[in-house]
């Protein structure tokens, strides 16, 4: 009797336990379902590559959206990890642990702002103080990049403070025992120690950079067109499917699906990569 | 030999570091300020308590509120056993394999979907091909999907910080495994899953791409699950963009930052008392 409940049980959560990966699948097959046939009509060489968005006339190239992703998130990636180690390693190694248990919460609620949250600051403080300083219509690549860059600062942080304190003890201390300054031994040993998670942390961040939706609509301003320079206003695939999904009907929303499709494979690609890192760390140690 | 001593080096360094971390910290003491700033002259039990007005260029929140309330409970009503679940199968039911790391790779990913998919999933899925519509059912089921990866992270470390010992102890007294895992290892476990939980729902307040495409943003109060709502997330966010009132956007964001502050500070809390117990 006992060991059939157990039986049942077990039957039970085996299946529970398959919930994660069939969400998964079910997202992708349904994603791909929409957003394929589009490519395929149009030629997927066309689709990526052409600068003509024109969902009236049925043309529908990415070429300029895919440019200002690339755009935003390469600037909030030079913004965001720096900092972001720097932050790390100053908490880890340069202050007493208490400060970090105190700060590394207080850091972790910048995650937990809401990215419409993040979008509007950047609207009302930011994007006026480049249209005023730098020039541009302010809403902006550069504006984008900074708010996403400050967005993915927790990731970051978080990410490579536990790689930086995985770091064995004794690492630290055979580099001090040797003569070494505390930041000697922080860029020679411990950062050379800590390099995959840090990696890993900056993977993780570039992926959530580049699927931010919210936050960049709001301040990348809204042109469909080639960028030129950090000043001036874009739209990134996020943003446009965020944009004209509430519009959309027939072809036009199959390639904002299309749209979902090239997201969902760099994301995909980054993550795997990411945590093929983190495991690989993980089996080693 | 470098033209500056070791020593200054490490005093170089050890400024540059400390500057970027004050940033950091500066910038998040900028946010909260300036919108609690700016939202707490808007704030009070009526702008609370009362219906938008207008579209919402006047009035009070009080639907959204609901909203934000239901569409979480919702989520974690689903999300909640399936994540345990998940949990539980992986720490106590299997040995690691091939299933288990499949499993760990379908969260993983998972986790790292961008809110923006999990939209339009939602909105094929459930709004047009179960044919739900705008509504709070397809909003929650499309945020359990979401926050899944969450709460079986969380329960897992927490079920894996529960010590082998009790578990011995537990058998030796000819308890069954099913028995074991909800009479010691669950009640052992929950301050971490309650963690969990409290992540989740904070992601949950603060999501607008997922929820405006699967929940709708009707401003009304909903009859039953079957209808459209609105959280203070798209409140927000459509007051804003559409420069409606930005008194109003101020409070409803003065709003949300006061709970996302209350729910963290309590995980926080808990989190601690977790770990004081143990110690």
């Amino acid at each position: 009797m006992q060991a059939r409940g157990e039986k049942i049980a077990q039957r039970i959560l085996l299946v529970i336990a398959l919930s994660a990966i069939s969400s998964l699948i079910l997202i992708a097959l349904f994603i791909f379902k929409e957003g394929t046939p589009v490519m395929l009509r149009m030629g997927l060489r066309k689709f990526l590559f052409s600068s003509e968005w024109d969902p009236q006339a049925g043309l529908f190239g990415i070429y300029p959206m895919i440019v200002a992703s690339l755009w935003v998130t390469l600037g909030a990636m030079l913004i965001g990890a720096p900092l972001g180690i720097a932050g790390a390693i100053f908490l880890n190694e340069f202050v007493p642990k208490t400060v970090l248990r105190i700060v590394k919460p207080a850091i972790e609620l910048l995650a937990g702002i809401p990215s419409v949250v993040y979008g509007f600051i950047g609207v009302m403080v930011l994007a006026p103080l480049i249209r005023n300083h730098l020039g541009g219509p302010g809403l902006s690549i550069l504006a984008a990049a900074v708010i996403l860059g400050v967005m993915i600062l927790p990731t970051v942080i978080s990410i490579s403070t536990d790689a930086i304190g995985a770091v064995p003890n004794s690492y630290r201390e055979g580099a001090l025992a040797l003569g070494a300054t505390r930041w000697q031994a922080v860029h020679m040993v411990i950062l050379k120690a800590a390099r995959s998670g840090i990696i890993a942390s900056i993977i993780l961040a570039m992926g959530r950079a580049i699927g931010e939706t919210m936050a960049v609509i709001m301040v990348a301003g809204n042109t469909v067109k080639l960028p030129h320079s950090v000043l001036d206003s874009a739209r990134t695939l996020t943003a446009t499917i965020a944009f004209e999904m509430a519009s959309a009907t027939g072809r036009h929303r199959e390639a904002l699906f299309a749209i979902g499709v090239v997201l969902f494979v760099i994301i995909m690609l980054l993550n795997s990569f990411a945590t093929g890192i983190l495991r690989g760390r993980l089996t080693k140690s | 030999m470098s033209w500056v001593s070791p020593k200054g080096t490490q005093r170089i360094a050890v400024g540059v570091l400390g500057a970027a971390t004050l940033a950091t910290l500066l910038v998040l003491l900028f946010i909260i300020v300036f919108v609690l700033e700016k939202g707490l002259r808007t704030l009070s039990w009526n702008f609370l308590f009362t219906d938008p007005q207008n579209m919402g260029r006047a009035g009070g929140i009080f639907p959204t509120l609901i909203g934000t309330l239901l569409l979480p409970l919702l989520a974690l009503a689903v999300a909640l056993p399936l994540g345990v679940g998940t949990a539980v199968y992986l720490t106590e039911y299997t040995r690691e394999g091939r299933l288990t790391r499949l499993i760990r790779f379908g969260t993983d990913c998972l986790a790292g979907i961008p809110s923006i998919i999990f939209g339009l999933f939602g909105f094929i899925f459930f709004v047009t091909i179960l044919k739900m519509g705008w509504c709070l059912l397809a909003g929650g089921l499309t945020l359990a999907i979401m926050i899944l990866p969450t709460i079986i992270r969380t329960t897992e470390e927490a079920i894996r910080a529960v010590p082998y010992s009790y578990r011995e102890v537990s058998f030796s007294l000819g308890a069954t495994r099913w028995a074991t895992v909800v009479k010691v290892v669950l009640p052992n476990a929950l301050p971490g899953i309650v963690t969990g939980v409290m992540l989740s729902i904070g992601r949950c307040i603060g999501e607008t791409a997922a929820v405006i495409f699967t929940a709708g943003s009707s401003l009304h109060l909903p009859g039953s699950v079957f209808d459209s709502v609105r959280t203070m997330s798209v409140h927000f966010y459509i007051l804003a963009r559409e420069g409606v009132s930005a008194e109003n956007a101020y409070g409803t964001a003065a709003v949300l930052i006061i709970s996302i502050l209350l729910l963290n500070v309590s995980t926080y809390w808990l989190m601690h008392r977790f770990i004081g117990r143990r110690a």
